[in-house]
């Protein structure tokens, strides 16, 4: 196959498009909750208690939770704060033009957002995973915090008590781009007021909540993995007998 | 016309030949089967690029009952629900999370789209190799280019539907492309919009040409595709026309009958297609972010434009294309008009008519090039629309005495294959965002690609020739 070879290497002729990723705050890799049920729920627990304050999850039913392993009674004593029947879905109390007057933009629905801030080289996990732990103190914004992952956030650190405050350290460098200048590099956190958790208790509680809202991004996925297991199965035995059905009516052909 | 006959059965003859004889009478049920597929006979030398037909037809199938079933829950409405998100955006994660089993209509439709495109390239790609779109066969090839062209607008008028970001900022901009034609552009825009910007009225009207008029074009054109192939008959891997020599009972001698032979064959394609297209289904229904966009899981918002506007991947090549035409390439193109011309007025065979013609047209062009006159957006769209409709003059252009690239001076291969690199590229460079080195690469291969068909008169007809056998090449399984 001499033209296959001479092909590969017209091919290595093109160069190699590798364009560097644009700059972005490093993501850490989220921990994988989606086979820990107990993570899951406690991350539910976490996200109905802090994130629905101002966030809607308007795609989610509080009754689906049951697919998380919580009884109807459970959700109906411990999930619902302000009068919604379980069946509705979560939304916010805080209306959208008060939201927009109080923090300059309207709170994003978060139904699906582990799906919408993937990258080719991240999971959307990745992003929220690091963007809540990356708060820090910032005494030039409103709120008091600014954010590594989403510089100039208009949102609140909402998990402050239990992280605590910490502030980022900033280093002067010499601009890799333009010689002479100096740029800020990034050089680390500092926790300047304890919370009520350790690094890991609040590392592995943030892990909970983009747990639940990867799976609450997609609650079919593991029944679709489930079934795509079974799936594939038949149809590798199908294709097997088509082929050698086909094969068998072929032999005859001269 | 004859008198009306009945068919007479013996008494004891089965019930169902009995029905299927007054079906018979009444309807050319029997014949429409033997004359399209059970004695219509193909050649024996199909090979694995011959499949992408049926696997086309049963895609088409596939979308349609989806889409059927997708249309029950879906709502073509833009404006916001209670909490804020468009209607429609939530309507499809309705039926992701609440309608047993949506998740995976919605999936087989996305995936199938991409699987079309897929599918579609490669048909096209035999095509090109074996010289398919030959004489007698042209006007498949045209009907097939038609069938193109809509499954594209099919394809971007049903993007729009979930209207997510990337849903309402490639259709912002891909509409907006028509305002870039002189006089009518901005009129133009409005009207197919039905608004200043995209937005409800656009969305109501594309679900519109997206569910019905668009798949009635398509079923049409499918039709009209496949009773021109019947009519003249298969082309074959050897560019042989096989009824040339017909065998005693009349049919060639080198054809079989489709059934059971290719029904067989292709139940086998369509069976791995069908694992392929399962293993994506079911665990990588995004592929990537190419099949379904990351974007577009955010709710399309016209105060947030998205850094990075891509349209999805299968129009990719033709966007680059668009993307290349800056105003310095214009100078390129036009020295590459005036020397086309010039090409043509020396060696061309047409009437002086035509090269008069083709000089009238080349003058407007460079005159409309240069700085001042129409600027980069316009011809960038005239190449972006130039780029897909030089496929249709594929059967004019090609001169080769062969019809197959296994008789063709190996060197041929060559150039086929940089096409392909060609369009790879160009695919793989719009989905990335423009950069210099992007540019330039983009701008060589629309070179190649243009210069690929406009230059095939004279170089299909150029080198050594290899023998076409008489007989198809078969090997007994």
């Amino acid at each position: 196959m001499i033209f296959s070879k001479k092909l590969l290497a017209l091919l290595a002729l093109v160069p190699a498009l590798a364009f560097a990723n644009e700059g972005g705050f490093p993501l850490e890799k989220a921990p994988d909750r989606s086979h820990n049920m107990a993570a899951l729920q406690n991350g539910a627990k976490l996200f109905v208690n802090y994130c629905l304050n101002c966030h809607n999850a308007s795609a989610m039913r509080y009754n689906r939770l049951r697919d998380l392993g919580l009884s109807e009674e459970q959700i109906k004593n411990n999930l619902l704060f302000t009068g919604e029947k379980v069946g509705e879905m979560m939304t916010t109390a805080m209306p959208a033009k008060d939201a927009k007057a109080w923090f300059g933009t309207v709170p994003p629905d978060l139904s699906v957002i582990a799906r919408a801030k993937a990258t080719p080289s991240n999971s959307g996990s990745d992003y929220l995973y690091t963007y809540l732990r990356t708060f820090y103190k910032d005494d030039n914004r409103p709120t008091g915090f600014n954010n590594m992952v989403l510089p100039n956030a208009a949102m609140p650190h909402v998990l402050w008590e239990l992280q605590g405050v910490q502030s980022a350290k900033f280093e002067e460098v010499d601009d890799p781009h333009e010689h002479g200048k100096k740029m800020h590099k990034f050089a680390g956190f500092e926790q300047v007021k304890p919370g009520t958790m350790s690094k890991l208790e609040f590392d592995t509680a943030v892990a909970d909540i983009v747990g639940y809202m990867e799976w609450m991004a997609e609650p079919a996925a593991q029944k679709r993995k489930q079934l795509g297991v079974w799936v594939l199965i038949f149809m590798t035995i199908f294709a097997t007998l088509a082929w050698r059905l086909n094969a068998s009516y072929w032999k005859e052909v001269k | 016309m004859a008198a009306f006959k009945e068919t007479k059965f013996p008494a004891d003859a089965p019930a169902a030949k009995k029905l299927m004889g007054w079906v018979d009478d009444r309807f050319p049920a029997t014949k429409l089967w033997n004359d399209q597929w059970g004695k219509y006979y193909a050649p024996k030398n199909f090979n694995f690029w011959y499949i992408f037909g049926s696997l086309a037809m049963l895609v088409l199938v596939l979308q349609i009952v989806t889409g059927i079933f997708l249309t029950m829950h879906y709502k073509p409405d833009a404006t916001m629900t209670a909490s804020g998100v468009p209607v429609a955006f939530a309507s499809v994660e309705y039926i992701m999370r609440e309608v047993p089993w949506g998740w995976l209509v919605r999936y087989m439709h996305s995936t199938g789209a991409s699987a079309f495109f897929i599918i579609v390239y490669l048909h096209m790609t035999r095509g090109l190799m074996y010289g398919s779109y030959r004489k007698p066969r042209e006007l498949i090839w045209l009907f097939g280019f038609a069938i193109f062209l809509c499954l594209m607008a099919e394809a971007f008028f049903g993007y729009l539907l979930p209207w997510g970001q990337m849903s309402y900022w490639g259709a912002q901009v891909i509409v907006n492309l028509f305002g870039a034609i002189p006089l009518i552009g901005p009129d133009l825009s409005l009207w197919i919009r039905g608004d200043y910007v995209v937005s409800d009225a656009t969305l109501n009207r594309f679900f519109a040409f997206h569910v019905i008029a668009i798949p009635l074009v398509l079923l049409g054109l499918v039709a009209a595709h496949l009773i021109a192939l019947h009519e003249v008959g298969s082309s074959n891997p050897d560019g042989i026309e096989v009824k040339e020599n017909l065998g005693p009972d009349g049919h060639p001698v080198d054809s079989i009958p489709s059934h059971p032979y290719y029904t067989v064959h292709d139940l086998f394609g369509v069976s791995v297609f069908l694992t392929i297209f399962s293993a994506v289904v079911f665990f990588a229904p995004e592929m990537g972010g190419y099949f379904l966009e990351y974007n577009n899981f955010l709710p399309g918002d016209s105060m947030k434009t998205p850094p990075h506007i891509a349209p999805t991947w299968y129009f990719t090549a033709f966007y680059s294309v668009l993307r290349a035409t800056t105003s310095d390439f214009l100078w390129v193109l036009m020295v590459g008009i005036a020397a086309y011309t010039a090409f043509l007025w020396m060696k061309s065979k047409l009437s002086s008519m035509v090269k008069i013609a083709v000089s009238v047209i080349a003058l407007v062009m460079i005159v409309g090039m240069l700085p001042g006159a129409l600027d980069a957006k316009f011809w960038g769209v005239v190449f972006f629309g130039g780029s897909v409709v030089i496929l249709a003059f594929l059967p004019w252009l090609d001169h080769s005495p062969v019809k197959s690239i296994r008789y063709r001076p190996d060197w041929h291969k060559y150039v086929y294959a940089g096409l392909a690199i060609a369009f790879v590229a160009l695919g793989y460079l719009g989905t990335q965002p423009p950069s210099p080195i992007g540019t330039i690469i983009a701008q060589i291969a629309t070179l190649y690609y243009f210069s690929f068909f406009l230059l095939m008169p004279w170089w299909s007809a150029m080198g050594t020739f290899k023998k076409v056998p008489d007989r198809v090449v078969f090997h007994a399984h």
